[in-house]
Formats: C-alpha cells, sequence, structure tokens
C-alpha cells in the first residue's frame, strides 16, 4: 500500500516541475490546423464571376439543408447562381458541398471563429462567401 | 485597572491580528490549491486576474457577494441560513488557543502570542473541532434534498469513526509533554520535535486530521462525482462561500495543530519563531494539497475499517507502548 500512495505522489511532484503542462492558451497561443481543416466556406472566384455554375448538387448532397441555391442565365447565357446563401447555424461543416461540387467552386477555408452577435449574421450570403 | 485594560487591548489586537491573517492565508490558499492542482494535473490553473492570477481570490468574493443568496422552497429557513455560520466559526474559534510564536518582550512586559493560553488547551480544540461537523449535517439536512442529506450522514459517520482516534493519537503527546496546554507542548519539543519520537502518533494524527478537513481521500461528504457536492449542493452566493472558506480555515487552523503537537511549534534554528510556525504551517498545507492531487476518495466502508480496525487499535497500542516507554525512562 504504501509503495502505491508513493508511487502516486511522486507522478504528482514531478508533473509539478515547471514545463510540463499541456495546456495551450488560445487567444495567444494557437494549434496549428490540419491541412484538410474543414472550417468556413468560400465560393471560389474566376474571372470576373464566381466560377459556381448553379447545378444545385451541394444543396442535395448537403445533408442539413443548409445551402440556398437559385440559378440565372446570364446575358451571355451561362448558368449562374442569382442567390448562393449558407446558414453557419445549420451547417454541419462535413465537406459534402466541396466533394459533391463537379467545377470546384466552393471550398472550406481554415477559419474556425465564427461566433457572431446576431443570428442574421450567420447567414452568409453570395457577396461574403466569395470574399472569405 | 489599567494594566487589566493593557491586557484587554492586546488581546483585541491579537485576536484581530489572527483574524486578519487566517482569512488571508485561507484566501490565497485558495489560489495556492488551484494553481498547484492545476500544475499537478498538467494545467496552468488561474492565471488570467492580474498578474500570475494572484487577484483571483478578490474575483471570487466580488462573484460571490453578487451572486443570489437562493434558500430552497422547503428547506428549514433557520437552519438553512445558518449552517454555514457553524463551520466558518467553529474552524476560527479552534485558533484561539493556537501558540504562533515565543513569547515577545514589549515594555518589559511579557506578551505571549496566543490569545488565550487555556491549560486544557487540546480539550477545547477535541471539543470545537467536533462542533465544526454539525455545520455540514445541519447543511445537509435543512436543505431538503436527497444528496446534501447523504452528504451530511457521511460527514457524520465519518466523524465518529475518526475523531476516537484523533483523540487517541493525541493521548501519547500529553503524556510526553505532560501537559494539555499547547504552549507546554510546544515548549516541550525544544530540543527535539515529537514526529521523531512518535511518529506512530505522527501518522495516526495526520491522517485524522486530513479527514478532519474533509477534503480528498476523505471527502465523503462533499463527493461531488457521486453526491453533486454533497451537504452543499443547495447553497449558493455568498453562503457557498463561507463553507468554502471555512474548509481553508480549517486547513490552515489543522495545519497549525500539527505544527503545535508534532513539528515542535515555533522552535528551531536562525529563523525568527513567527516565521518557522508559518513555514511549517505552509508546509501542511502543501503537503495537503499534494494529496489531494494524488490520491482518489475512500469508499464509505474503506472510511469506516480504516478507522475502527486500523486507526483506533494502533493509537490504542501506541499509547500503551509510549507509556512503557515512559515509565522505563523514569
Amino acid at each position: 500500500m504504501f509503495k502505491e500512495f508513493a508511487k502516486g505522489l511522486s507522478i504528482t511532484l514531478k508533473h509539478l516541475l515547471p514545463g510540463h503542462s499541456t495546456t495551450v492558451e488560445y487567444p495567444k497561443q494557437r494549434l496549428e490546423i490540419a491541412p484538410r481543416f474543414r472550417g468556413l466556406h468560400r465560393l471560389v472566384p474566376a474571372q470576373d464571376r464566381e466560377k459556381c455554375v448553379a447545378c444545385y448538387l451541394c444543396p442535395t448532397v448537403c445533408p442539413a439543408k443548409c445551402i440556398t441555391v437559385e440559378s440565372e442565365e446570364n446575358e451571355k447565357g451561362e448558368k449562374y447562381p442569382r442567390v448562393y446563401e449558407i446558414d453557419l447555424l445549420r451547417c454541419i461543416f462535413c465537406g459534402y458541398c466541396v466533394e459533391a461540387c463537379p467545377v470546384e467552386a466552393i471550398e472550406m477555408t481554415s477559419a474556425y471563429e465564427l461566433a457572431n452577435f446576431k443570428r442574421g449574421d450567420f447567414m452568409y450570403d453570395k457577396a461574403r462567401l466569395l470574399k472569405s | 485597572m489599567s494594566d487589566m485594560l493593557v491586557t484587554l487591548a492586546l488581546i483585541l489586537g491579537k485576536l484581530l491580528f489572527i483574524f486578519g491573517v487566517v482569512l488571508f492565508m485561507a484566501a490565497y490558499l485558495v489560489l495556492a490549491e488551484r494553481k498547484i492542482l492545476g500544475r499537478m494535473q498538467l494545467r496552468y490553473g488561474p492565471n488570467r486576474v492580474g498578474p500570475f492570477g494572484l487577484m483571483q481570490p478578490l474575483a471570487d468574493v466580488i462573484k460571490l457577494l453578487t451572486k443570489e443568496d437562493f434558500v430552497p422552497a422547503r428547506a428549514d429557513k433557520w437552519l438553512f441560513l445558518i449552517a454555514p455560520g457553524i463551520t466558518a466559526v467553529t474552524a476560527l474559534l479552534v485558533f484561539a488557543v493556537i501558540p504562533f510564536g515565543s513569547p515577545l518582550e514589549i515594555f518589559g512586559r511579557q506578551v505571549p502570542l496566543v490569545v488565550v493560553d487555556l491549560n486544557i488547551g487540546v480539550l477545547y480544540f477535541l471539543g470545537v473541532s467536533s462542533m465544526a461537523v454539525y455545520g455540514v449535517v445541519l447543511g445537509g439536512w435543512a436543505s431538503n434534498s436527497k444528496y446534501s442529506l447523504l452528504g451530511g450522514v457521511r460527514g457524520l459517520s465519518q466523524m465518529v469513526s475518526y475523531e476516537l482516534s484523533l483523540g487517541l493519537s493525541l493521548v501519547p503527546v500529553i503524556m510526553m509533554a505532560r501537559s494539555f496546554s499547547l504552549t507546554d507542548i510546544v515548549m516541550a519539543q525544544q530540543s527535539i520535535p515529537f514526529v521523531l519520537l512518535n511518529p506512530v502518533a505522527f501518522g495516526v494524527f495526520f491522517i485524522c486530521v486530513l479527514a478532519e478537513s474533509n477534503r480528498i481521500p476523505f471527502d465523503l461528504p462533499e463527493a461531488e462525482n457521486e453526491l453533486v457536492g454533497g451537504f452543499h449542493t443547495e447553497y449558493s452566493g455568498m453562503r457557498f462561500g463561507l463553507f468554502f472558506v471555512g474548509e481553508y480555515i480549517n486547513m490552515v487552523v489543522l495545519g497549525s495543530l500539527v505544527t503545535v503537537f508534532f513539528l515542535g511549534g515555533w522552535n528551531g534554528p536562525w529563523l525568527p519563531p513567527l516565521l518557522w510556525f508559518l513555514f511549517k504551517v505552509l508546509a501542511v498545507c502543501a503537503m495537503f494539497i499534494w494529496i489531494r492531487a494524488s490520491m482518489p476518495r475512500l469508499r464509505y466502508d474503506q472510511l469506516m475499517n480504516l478507522g475502527w480496525k486500523i486507526l483506533l487499535p494502533l493509537s490504542l497500542v501506541n499509547i500503551l507502548v509510549t507509556g512503557a516507554v515512559l515509565l522505563g525512562l523514569g
């Protein structure tokens, strides 16, 4: 019994020595993000417009049903999304939209500090998604 | 007449001094415990409020004072309200008999550094410290909650199991010092502290003191994991704070008692007596914290086994042996 006591006490004493803490003091220090981290979405821009061709594959595959797309034709006769909205409060960051996209028009960035003040601020429309 | 007034003023001064120092120590003991515990669990502990988190006790007090003072609907209101007070006050009362330094010479007067040098100080300590369990039991019962009640019941049965050995482990000390006065007990350890003369009594007393302080490994009345917080489940705001502070005052007081009974009180080379006393008390408190970081909680029946089948016979045999040795030495 005494041997176990001594062992337990010695372990905690060893931990007390400086340099044993595993805490990352978050706002000051940050952990390195994995290369395949799934953060905030981003619509990839092409030369003069977004790459997206409004094929509706992403809202179809989305398990959380958080993507709203409305397609339209522009003057050159190309399909483009008139509305492209992601509701981040519903999004589960599964990345299926990125996988489903046939033209690689949507990708996920490493941004993860997504807190906001109003519910409305979590609706990301096309302009915000293009900038993010 | 003026002589009496001076004595009275001195006692008042000492009371204020002790009150201030003990409360200050209790507040910073909380911080020290959280820091050391954090380090031992590979964390940092509080380090946001002020440099190194040194203002954390102040922030805690402000938080507790501004919180709602909630009384459960079917609680026994009167008992519920006074129970935390009992815990904190009884813990403070014990300090009245603890000598924390060698007598001082001020303006030709001999001033003993103890509030009252009772000639039955040991009995006073045992009596008052058993009162402390009333805070736990009444608080647990008055909350009218099953977890609190279980905590209170556990506190009571735990007290019955270790209090006997606590008293009996002090008998050899009294026999060696030939006095019930705490000052005389310290004086008797001038050459060699009792921990070296009678390590068995020290061991039993230390384990009982751990149980008395209701801390891991003997925190059965509290038992966060099973009882949600035990006797103080229903308490909030500063009433919870009083229970909390009471626990830490108790740590300081029990640390001082271990120092007085076994570690030679204020006796020590080179440094001034007051510093020696403080140093020893802090060492015992650090030991408490260290043990808390390392040990799991004892089960209910394990505690009973330890108290009745191991500690009690051990302390009884120890009394016999000590008596025989003292007789043999004449």
